[in-house]
């Protein structure tokens, strides 16, 4: 029964996945016509909706090269790496309600692949890290200068980045108790809206957020593949259905950060009114379904739309914003959260800590560009100097 | 700012008897100081929230200026020169009396022409074989402004193609016939009121009423944006 439990989780998440990454790509080519005056995907299907479709069959009917100068099996295996670490990561996160939420269902119909994993969140931080090592394989194996570039950084990237991603949860994680995932979402579900950690954790919301943009390398952190410098970075080489599986990829890693935002700072299917914890009738698990697949479906939209307002960043100022203000705001927070539990100070304090540290934040980079000023040379000092010389 | 940094260079002129060049001194330099960053600007805040709304507005007040080429036919200048067209007369023969001034005129060499002797008694010569290379012709019109009978015009027809380059060479035929097409959509031939085009031209002078002005189409200002 737990097998087939399994099984069943499994084959609905791969089918739900694939196909959600194939309109994921519509979305995004439409969204972006419409952010451009432009149209957009029109040709295939009503309003280009079989679009992903034709996609799929020319990925597949393309011819697969394999330039002769590459490592033949580090170049099929990478892709596969970083399809196959994305979905892992998926199997811990929970895209419905769990356990008693889920009332009326029966025993094999459950919304997570591995249910009461403790160790939830850091499995997904281990498994999304792994990620890294396709994009670093296909870049070596590829043989490729530009290639070899994209993967360095993003290496570099993903492994600075991966502090902060790590530490901003910490905050979420110590309120809860709990590293298991359907354990926070059902406490934040539990207290209603008020409930939600983007009201203790905003700041660790905006760092979680940022940090996982950038794991995923999407824009503007997408320095490993920045077209203007790299023609393609990594996947340069690639093509056909290899290529696919790195953007297959990709997507998928979009989905996992947005169903993490939704489940850890958003309070997962709960919404006021719509879907709470004491909803009782029959099809109440469609309802919070619906609930969170909103919420996902906001926050793909909002990356969506961050990567056609934002410039990319140079990579100076990408490792200066891990290093210099994410790490430091992060362990803040972490540090003020297990204050205020230890002492049992109230949770009105959290957000107020928060704001707190984003204005000493600003503070401190408004005084490190004065500071940064060099002296005029015809001021008084530097008169001086002059007519000693 | 002051304009105060720009004194220092006029206070010390370049002395001219000085032989050896001078090294650039910090008062030759013209110092400008940056702008101070604020609190909301570093940030970030304010400005990705009017990148944002710039974006989203786009999305919401969705206004595409694609022009969906093969539904929505483009508005073109009545002036515009198309593909070439070889004009009958009013026997249906073919115009052209082969005098080579076209292919003389063409910049490209686009025109090749065999002449041979006419069959009919009005004109000496008539074109054996007639072929322009449409891949080669830069449209620049010079060879229905050298025509001297009014054979060669340019028309409005500019969606043509071919799939091999030999499709692309386009003979007497296949000119006659285009003039056979066009004919029927009654825009060509478009002339300005200079009229007169050639010592043997049909049209020779415009018409007493006035010639209809070239109405330019002009793309709808995106208002707001």
């Amino acid at each position: 029964m737990e097998l087939l439990a399994t099984i069943i989780a499994i084959a609905l998440v791969m089918g739900a996945i694939l196909t959600g990454c194939a309109y994921l790509i519509l979305l995004e080519r439409k969204l972006s016509a419409w952010m451009q005056d432009r149209i957009g995907p029109n040709r295939v299907g009503p309003f280009g909706l079989l679009q992903p479709l034709a996609d799929g069959l020319k990925f597949i009917l393309k011819e697969e090269i394999v330039p002769g100068h590459v490592d033949r099996f580090l170049f099929v295996v990478a892709p596969c790496v970083s399809v196959f670490t994305t979905l892992l990561a998926f199997s811990v996160v929970p895209f419905g309600p769990i356990g008693e939420q889920a009332n009326g269902l029966p025993g094999w119909l459950r919304f997570i692949i591995a249910p009461n994993v403790d160790i939830g969140l850091v499995f997904i931080f281990a498994i999304t890290s792994l990620a890294v090592y396709g994009i670093i394989m296909g870049g070596w194996a590829s043989n490729n200068k530009y290639s070899a570039l994209g993967a360095m950084r993003s290496s570099a990237q993903v492994v600075s980045y991966e502090i902060p991603l790590g530490m901003s949860v910490l905050g979420v994680a110590l309120l809860a108790g709990s590293l298991n995932l359907e354990e926070i979402m059902n406490q934040q579900a539990a207290a209603g809206i008020l409930g939600w950690n983007i009201w203790v954790q905003p700041l660790a919301c905006l760092i979680f957020f940022l940090s996982a943009l950038a794991e995923s390398n999407r824009l503007p952190f997408d320095l490993s593949e920045c077209e203007q410098e790299l023609v393609g970075g990594f996947h340069t080489e690639y093509s056909g259905m290899k290529f696919a599986m790195f953007f297959l990829g990709e997507y998928t890693h979009v989905v996992t950060i947005s169903f993490l935002v939704s489940i850890l700072f958003f309070g997962g299917w709960h919404f006021p009114w719509i879907a709470t914890s004491d909803n009782a009738f029959a099809g109440a698990w469609i309802v919070k379904i619906m609930v969170l697949l909103a919420k996902v479906t906001a926050c793909i939209v909002f990356i969506m739309l961050l990567r056609w307002t934002l410039p990319r960043f140079r990579f100076d100022q990408l490792m200066g914003l891990a290093w210099k203000v994410l790490i430091p705001l992060a362990m803040a927070n972490v540090v003020a959260t297990m204050v205020v539990r230890q002492f049992g100070w109230s949770y009105i304090s959290l957000p107020l800590i928060s704001l707190g540290l984003f204005v000493v934040a600003g503070v401190i980079a408004v005084e490190m560009g004065t500071l940064r000023r060099p002296t005029n040379p015809l001021s008084k000092t530097s008169k001086l100097i002059k007519t000693g010389s | 700012m002051s304009a105060e940094p720009f004194k220092n260079r006029s206070d010390s002129p370049k002395d001219s008897s000085d032989a050896s060049p001078q090294p650039i001194g910090s008062d030759a330099v013209n110092w400008i100081s940056e702008p101070r960053i604020g609190f909301w600007e570093a940030t970030f805040l304010p400005a990705i929230v009017q990148g944002l709304k710039t974006t989203i507005r786009h999305v919401i007040e969705h206004k595409p200026i694609t022009q969906e080429f093969p539904e929505e036919k483009p508005l073109l200048p009545p002036t515009y020169r198309g593909v070439h067209r070889l004009n009958r007369d009013e026997q249906g023969r073919v115009k052209c009396v082969a005098c080579f001034l076209c292919a003389t005129a063409c910049p490209a060499h686009c025109i090749e022409i065999v002449a041979a002797p006419s069959p009919w008694p009005d004109r000496d010569k008539y074109p054996d074989k007639f072929v322009i290379d449409e891949l080669k012709c830069i449209g620049c019109g010079m060879c229905e402004e050298a025509c001297p009978v009014d054979a060669i015009e340019m028309t409005s027809l500019y969606d043509i193609f071919g799939l091999t380059r030999e499709e692309m060479m386009y003979d007497r035929e296949k000119l006659l016939s285009v003039y056979d097409e066009t004919i029927k959509l009654a825009v060509d031939p478009v002339r300005t009121e200079r009229g007169e085009l050639g010592p043997a031209s049909d049209i020779l002078v415009a018409p007493i009423n006035e010639p209809t002005e070239i109405a330019m189409p002009v793309p709808e200002p995106n208002q707001g944006r």
